[in-house]
């Protein structure tokens, strides 16, 4: 692929050739949700159709169908993201639940009165609130790696804030609201020299770049479908065995037992051990077909789509003028993600009037607030691509800003 | 949405300012999208005489904090505390707003109301901007 191709997959998402308003609908919201293939609706229209039954326990063909398919995505995304095994691959409701996860799990056990949790300001909410939660329960320090101007981490005091009582670092990998891609590896052997247990949120990185977790050796690291082609209510927590082997389980009730008597259990076997009641079958189903999409595009042409793309949107943003975009502003450490301000317009008037055009974005903090209080705004306008956006949506978004300033001054 | 009465407050927002010794005075901040609203009564014979907003936030928001000083002046306080969100949707001229959108244009009837029950003593009913 050479820096000027792009991927031309839009017929394969149904929603996108629907009219809205009599108009194409243009969607520029993929770091809330993305949109799903056919190949990932019809897996679960076919689950439901054909062999809808609960896994693990049935003797009869379709139960042994759908724990079959069930297991294959966790053996799919354990290859996806090159993790040892699949039981290192925890089925959870998302990325939000696999941080909760560790946070009541592994930090309730091993963390003490005194310990400081190291975060960054640019954590997602899903990142920051279980943390502060648990460091009020246990009485932890919560230390912050800070953010520059230009939206990217600070790391000039890492020995410091490390070497502090640090115990735990729980770090994105990617901004959701500024792109920034951060030396994730870098930080976590960093860490890991100064004896921290590591926890990486991949929400914004797993779907948008080859990512490789025996390589980066993270020891928590956290996703979710929805974010990937694939279904909502899915996420995963990969974590290295020997923790999940030592940390007591998260929920408790079916499927994650392996004996049961009266007054006593014993839990089963990890990845289980952390899989209480019914899981969702469909979901994890519905996630393996969308890695099989993402493999067949091939993560390398995933990433470079998405770098042309926010190449070609802040030169036609600069081109429109009076826009000031908070984040790296360079392709080659943002993902496809991009905040900005325009004019004095308050980000909601320009969501609503680029609604009016069928044009899908996002204005708000993001969930997100201390970060975008931090930018010194109480909103930002963000737009945020994927593999089926193209060139043609974002002379569209830009063809809207021009109706914004038209109608608002 | 953005109907010509919205866009003429917006553009041109009638009474802003502040009153720095109204008999009511209000604030409020909706911390999701940064809007905020300041509204000053002066109350004569329990009439609302006169009346200023300051504030900053989405078109929305400023064009209905706007059109509800309009609808205050010369009204009892009695009369303004009954004021609901159908009386502003209506001025707006846009009866459906989006449930993200509905607090932007609701803000300042908000505030009006906290500043006029602290005013009279009582306190503001939960319920009081829908």
């Amino acid at each position: 692929m050479t820096s000027e191709t792009f991927l031309d997959i839009k017929d394969d998402f149904p929603i996108l050739s629907r009219l809205i308003n009599g108009k194409e609908f243009i969607y520029l919201d993929s770091a809330a949700t993305t949109q799903k293939p056919d190949s990932v609706i019809n897996s679960i229209t076919n689950y439901y159709k054909n062999y809808n039954s609960n896994i693990h326990r049935g003797i009869y063909s379709i139960s042994i169908e759908a724990t079959e398919h069930y297991e294959n995505a966790r053996t799919n995304i354990s290859h996806f993201i090159h993790a040892k095994s699949p039981n290192e691959i925890i089925f959870t409701r998302n990325a939000t639940e696999a941080i909760n996860l560790v946070a009541n799990t592994w930090a309730t056990k091993n963390l003490q009165k005194g310990d400081s949790i190291i975060l960054t300001e640019m954590e997602h909410h899903s990142n920051l609130v279980p943390w502060q939660i648990i460091a009020k329960k246990l009485g932890l320090n919560l230390e912050f790696i800070p953010v520059n101007n230009e939206g990217i981490l600070i790391l000039d005091n890492l020995d410091e804030l490390f070497s502090k009582n640090g115990k735990f670092l729980a770090i994105t990998h990617v901004s959701n609201v500024l792109g920034t891609i951060n030396p994730i590896k870098e930080i976590v052997d960093k860490a890991h020299d100064f004896g921290l247990v590591t926890l990486v949120d991949a929400a914004q990185s797993v779907p948008h770049m080859p990512v490789d977790v025996s390589s980066l050796n993270s020891d928590f690291f956290v996703f979710s479908g929805h974010k990937m082609l694939g279904p909502s209510g899915i996420g995963v927590l990969h974590a290295k065995q020997e923790l999940l082997q030592n940390m007591d389980p998260f929920l408790y009730g079916g499927d994650m037992i392996s004996s049961v008597s009266l007054r006593d259990a014993q839990w089963n076997d990890i990845p289980w051990k952390f899989e209480a009641g019914t899981p969702n079958i469909v979901g994890a189903i519905g996630l393996g077909k969308a890695i099989d999409y993402l493999n067949h595009l091939d993560m390398d042409n995933v990433r470079k789509h998405e770098q042309n793309l926010l190449s070609y949107a802040l030169k036609k943003l600069n081109e429109l003028g009076d826009i000031h975009v908070f984040g790296p502003k360079n392709p080659e450490i943002t993902g496809g993600v991009l905040s900005f301000s325009y004019s004095d317009f308050h980000p909601h008037d320009i969501a609503s009037i680029l609604d009016t055009e069928s044009i899908a974005i996002r204005a708000g903090h993001h969930c997100a607030q201390p970060l975008v209080e931090k930018l010194g705004v109480p909103a930002t306008t963000r737009v945020s691509f994927y593999v089926y956006n193209d060139k043609s949506d974002i002379d569209k978004f830009v063809h809207g800003l021009e109706k914004v300033r038209s109608v608002l001054s | 949405m953005y109907k010509e009465i919205i866009l003429d407050h917006y553009k041109n927002p009638r009474n802003k300012g502040v009153f720095p010794d109204a008999e009511v005075s209000a604030e409020d901040y909706n911390p999701v999208c940064g809007d905020r609203i300041r509204i000053d009564i002066i109350i004569a014979d329990d009439k609302v005489s006169d009346v200023k907003f300051d504030g900053e936030g989405c078109a929305i928001s400023q064009a209905s904090a706007s059109i509800l000083t309009e609808m205050l002046i010369d009204k009892s306080i009695d009369e303004i505390l009954k004021l609901d969100k159908d009386d502003i949707l209506e001025a707006l001229g846009t009866p459906v707003l989006g449930p993200a959108r509905i607090k932007c244009a609701l803000l300042s009837l908000k505030v009006m109301k906290l500043g006029t029950y602290s005013y009279i003593g009582k306190a503001v009913q939960p319920d009081s901007a829908d």
